[in-house]
């Protein structure tokens, strides 16, 4: 992913954040997420995960590692499953932006309603990333085999162990979908 | 189960609800001198229940919902008794009180096996439970919720079904025997009453006795009843501590000593304040509670606090253990487990003489290394100390002993502090400490009147654990010359996580005596031998340790299961067959063997893994938390060495089964809980500091790794026992044994690897 340079940070302000690795300035920025415009005022490189969770209050979204190895933050860049702990606000420019909260359509709904009916969540911490996940794979594969299972949730970790129902669901939702 | 009446005596004086909660009997569990929450005009009926004129159903839950479906569970128990429509049920969590105490895990931990049932044993279990009656320590723990409420939920919901009967009829003047209950509705002859339009009128009508259901009866108890909680959870709506948002909210970031008892030398607050979004720096001493000392800073969002914490740039005293390391640790335990007898927990038959005299003998030694909790949700507190009063956003399978350590911290009495409990994003017993509480706590008496969020990053987490126990054991079996059993030695040593789990919470009652976390699953298992000697030596170190699911059964299990299977092939016996003949007079946890023997095909050819490799299968069983477990693995080894479990089948007796799918769900979450610690889970210990600090040291399986799963539960009527932890003891030690078969050689070390080429076992 390459990082967009916003327009308003100068090359000495940048050589500044380089430096010391804290920024010392708050950006207006402007995100595309859930089909709405919203602005946040934090230092560029904050994670979108902070700024989804703390400066938008959509809770949904979990910090798990903050090393993208869990998957817990998982929402859509553009349709892409992207891990939000790593990716800086100041790089998401005006790509869209999909949380848990702004999961809606078809795919959505029938990967959610699979999840419900198989219980698949246990404790649930983990689930927002792995239906965000799901939702990704059957957008692009609708009916994945086993393997493509297995790369698509590889990322996601669960602790609680819904790896059973969560391979189920996914078919299951496939069928759905028809 | 029979149907079993019961008289509340106290309970029929008919007084206001609101009157003489504090003057009923101190051992009853129905009516709590706290009232629960009554929004929308909902009333409560007693301690557990509360019902609205909308016909709400409101279940009062005193366990924490962790991910083991006990919210839903308990619910059921409720609905069961009570007669409501189960669409019109909804949970909520209980306030501390000492109705909500468990009392089954505690009778539970005493060291005694299920066959020592005398006088003296029942003398101790009554006391115990009297004792932890009075002394109210709410837990959710030790997989004992719903034995713990089986009976109390139950009741409260039969008592509400009396009290709302008892008005319908007062109010129709007809006698309420020629009433009964329908989904919420009470039915007198034509006449319907909903219990919403009741409600307020069962108030007064307080039961002096009451009847449970017979199993026979049930409706829901014994159903697969879908959970409460799985539409909220996959839509991300579901609210955990970390989640949870306040009025003028602000976000805490931490550093700890790097160094196990370390503690900062200097830092640069002034360059953290002169950060954006800063507004304190605060010193941080630890605690009794076991956080450790370092510094936090509060920011307006945690990323800042974050980044703020590394402006601080702190230098730390490593302290008197910088020195510490697994390989000593491992060292000092396998000495001990040599020389130190310790303390025994169980001898008969005189063991040890039999063993060092015996024709024929089988020894080796065992070892398992300490392993992190890993919640998905790293731990986090929100705090706001204001004028005298407390409030704490938390999620903890310890409410009061949360409350106690606030109290402890702020100088805040308790019953100036509201615990507001949240869901837990996994528990696994690392939520039973509440360092992290007393921290948030520490933190938020810099700022008054401001809540303050603390969250610990996934590095703070893993390295900042209350750690299952290192440990080793020496297990010696002795044979006569016909190859049977004599006698089976057990000798381990490893710290003691319940007795420093005591230490740190002020839980006098398990604080001396023996620590039964520590030997738990050598001799308190069914098979019968000759002769038994079981004692473990508690070894003092500075490694944090605590509860991890099935505590001592988690290395115990491994370690006996395994040995069991050493023994088998010393008789030259089939594992399977070998076990059942150890477990004739133990028809239940015969029962479980033989079910996971035959749904598993336990001795069928097996075809090759997809990789063309041979597959063998192992078996193990334990009984831990009054529940018995075999499972059956599939088990292959690629070219590399990487061990592949493709299919673990397991046979279950958790007693009388209330709702077998979420039975099934725990199973499968205990074996792949299981299966990450087994080929994987390893915590270890340089220089006084914990290396690994997030997943990608700390490896948990993925779904790529994850195995077919069948559970399969014994019919059973008994008194419900034990789901959350009994599947993962028989877990490692089947996938070892299946290496065995495959490979003959036997994995002594956890966890699994196979001995690079060259190398001997």
């Amino acid at each position: 992913m390459s990082a967009r340079e916003p327009a308003e940070i100068t090359r000495e302000m940048m050589r500044d954040i380089t430096r010391s690795g804290t920024p010392e300035v708050a950006l207006e920025i402007t995100l595309n997420i859930n089909g709405r415009s919203a602005v946040v005022a934090v230092e560029p490189d904050t994670p979108l995960l902070w700024a989804v969770r703390q400066t938008l209050g959509l809770t949904g979204t979990k910090f798990g590692c903050g090393i993208a190895t869990c998957g817990a933050c998982t929402v859509h860049l553009d349709g892409v499953p992207t891990r939000s702990c790593v990716v800086p606000v100041s790089a998401v420019g005006g790509r869209k932006i999909i949380t848990i909260e702004g999961a809606t359509g078809t795919v959505a709904a029938a990967v959610q309603s699979a999840w419900t009916s198989l219980d698949v969540p246990q404790c649930g911490y983990c689930q927002s990333g792995q239906v965000m996940a799901a939702i990704a794979l059957l957008n692009a594969t609708r009916a994945p085999t086993d393997a493509e299972i297995d790369t698509a949730m590889q990322g996601n970790i669960c602790r609680c162990g819904s790896y059973p129902r969560i391979r189920a669901a996914i078919h299951a939702a496939a069928q759905a979908l028809g | 189960m029979k149907r079993r009446t019961f008289l509340l005596a106290g309970l029929s004086t008919g007084s206001a609800l609101f009157f003489g909660w504090s003057l009923l009997p101190p051992r009853q569990r129905l009516v709590s001198e706290t009232l629960p929450d009554t929004p929308g005009g909902a009333i409560a009926l007693n301690g557990w229940v509360t019902i609205a004129p909308d016909d709400t159903v409101t279940v009062v839950v005193p366990k924490s919902e962790m991910g083991q479906g006990i919210h839903t569970a308990l619910a059921m128990l409720m609905a069961e008794e009570l007669g409501c429509s189960w669409e019109r049920v909804r949970v909520e969590h209980s306030p501390i009180d000492k109705i909500y105490g468990n009392i089954a895990a505690i009778v539970d931990g005493l060291p005694f096996t299920p066959d020592q049932d005398n006088a003296l044993v029942r003398g101790v279990k009554w006391m115990t439970a009297k004792t932890m009656r009075e002394l109210g320590v709410m837990m959710t723990g030790g997989s004992s919720s719903v034995r713990d409420c089986w009976m109390p939920m139950r009741e409260a919901g039969a008592s509400a079904r009396v009290s709302l009967i008892a008005a319908a009829a007062a109010r129709l003047g007809v006698d309420a025997d020629t009433c009964h209950v329908d989904q919420g509705v009470v039915v007198c002859g034509t006449k319907r009453l909903r219990f919403g339009e009741l409600v307020a009128e069962a108030v007064a009508h307080r039961p002096s006795h009451i009847t449970l259901k017979s199993a026979a009866e049930f409706t829901m108890l014994g159903k697969s009843i879908p959970r409460l909680d799985s539409a909220a959870k996959s839509r991300g709506e579901s609210i955990f501590g970390i989640d949870v948002k306040q009025e003028g909210l602000v976000y805490a970031a931490v550093a700890m000593s790097p160094t196990i008892g370390g503690s900062p030398s200097r830092f640069d607050a002034d360059a953290a304040k002169r950060l954006p979004g800063v507004r304190a720096v605060v010193a941080l001493s630890g605690s009794r509670y076991g956080d450790p000392a370092g510094v936090a800073v509060i920011a307006d969002s945690w990323w800042r606090a974050r980044q703020a914490v590394h402006a601080l740039a702190v230098q730390w005293n490593a302290g008197p253990n910088a020195t510490l390391s697994s390989a000593t640790i491992m060292q000092q335990l396998r000495a001990a487990a040599a020389t130190n007898d310790g303390l025994p927990f169980r001898a008969f038959g005189d063991a040890k003489a039999v063993v060092g005299s015996a024709p024929r003998a089988v020894h080796a030694t065992y070892e398992a290394p300490y392993l992190a909790h890993a919640t998905m949700e790293p731990m986090n507190a929100t705090v706001l100390v204001r004028a005298g009063r407390a409030q704490v956003w938390t999620g903890t399978q310890v409410q009061g002993f949360a409350r106690q350590a606030v109290a402890h911290i702020t100088g805040v009495a308790e019953q100036n502090i509201d615990l507001h409990q949240q869901l837990l994003g996994g528990g696994f017993g690392r939520r039973l400490d509440v360092d992290y509480v007393a921290q948030a706590a520490a933190i938020a008496v810099a700022l008054p009147g401001v809540p303050v969020q603390t969250i610990w990053s996934r590095e703070d987490d893993m390295r900042n654990d209350f750690y299952r126990p290192a440990a080793v054991s020496q297990l010696s079996a002795a044979f006569d010359v016909n190859g049977r059993v004599t006698a089976v030695t057990s000798h381990s040593a490893s710290q003691a996580p319940f007795k420093r789990y005591s230490n740190r919470v002020g839980f006098l009652l398990t604080e001396a005596g023996p620590d039964k976390t520590t030997a738990e699953g050598t001799w308190d298992q069914p098979y019968e031998f000759p002769a038994l000697y079981s004692s473990h030596a508690e070894i003092d170190l500075p490694v944090p340790v605590g509860s991890w699911r099935s505590v001592g059964h988690s290395h115990h299990g491994f370690f006996v299961e395994s040995f069991i299977d050493e023994m088998a092939a010393e008789a030259k016996q089939d594992p399977a067959a070998f076990r059942a003949s150890l477990l004739q007079k133990h028809p239940r946890a015969l029962a479980v063997l033989q079910l996971a023997v035959s749904k598993s095909d336990w001795g069928q050819p097996l075809a090759p893994a997809p990789d063309g490799q041979r597959r063998a299968r192992g078996i193990a069983l334990h009984a831990s938390f009054a529940s018995t477990v075999a499972e059956v693995a599939e088990v292959s080894v690629a070219q590399d060495g990487t061990i592949r479990v493709h299919r673990v089948v397991a046979a279950v007796d958790c007693g009388f089964p209330v709702n077998p799918n979420i039975i099934a769900q725990q199973v499968e979450s205990a074996i792949i809980y299981g299966l990450s610690a087994a080929l994987y889970g390893e915590i270890t210990i340089e220089a006084g500091r914990v290396r690994e600090g997030n997943f990608d040291a700390y490896r948990p399986l993925r779904i790529s790794e994850c195995p077919v799963i069948e559970a399969h539960i014994v019919p059973s009527m008994d008194v419900p026992s034990g789901i959350g932890e009994p599947a993962l003891p028989p877990l490692a030690p089947a996938i070892a044994n299946a290496i065995f078969a495959l490979t003959g050689m036997r994995l002594r070390s956890l966890p699994l690897r196979m001995p690079k080429a060259g190398s001997s076992t």
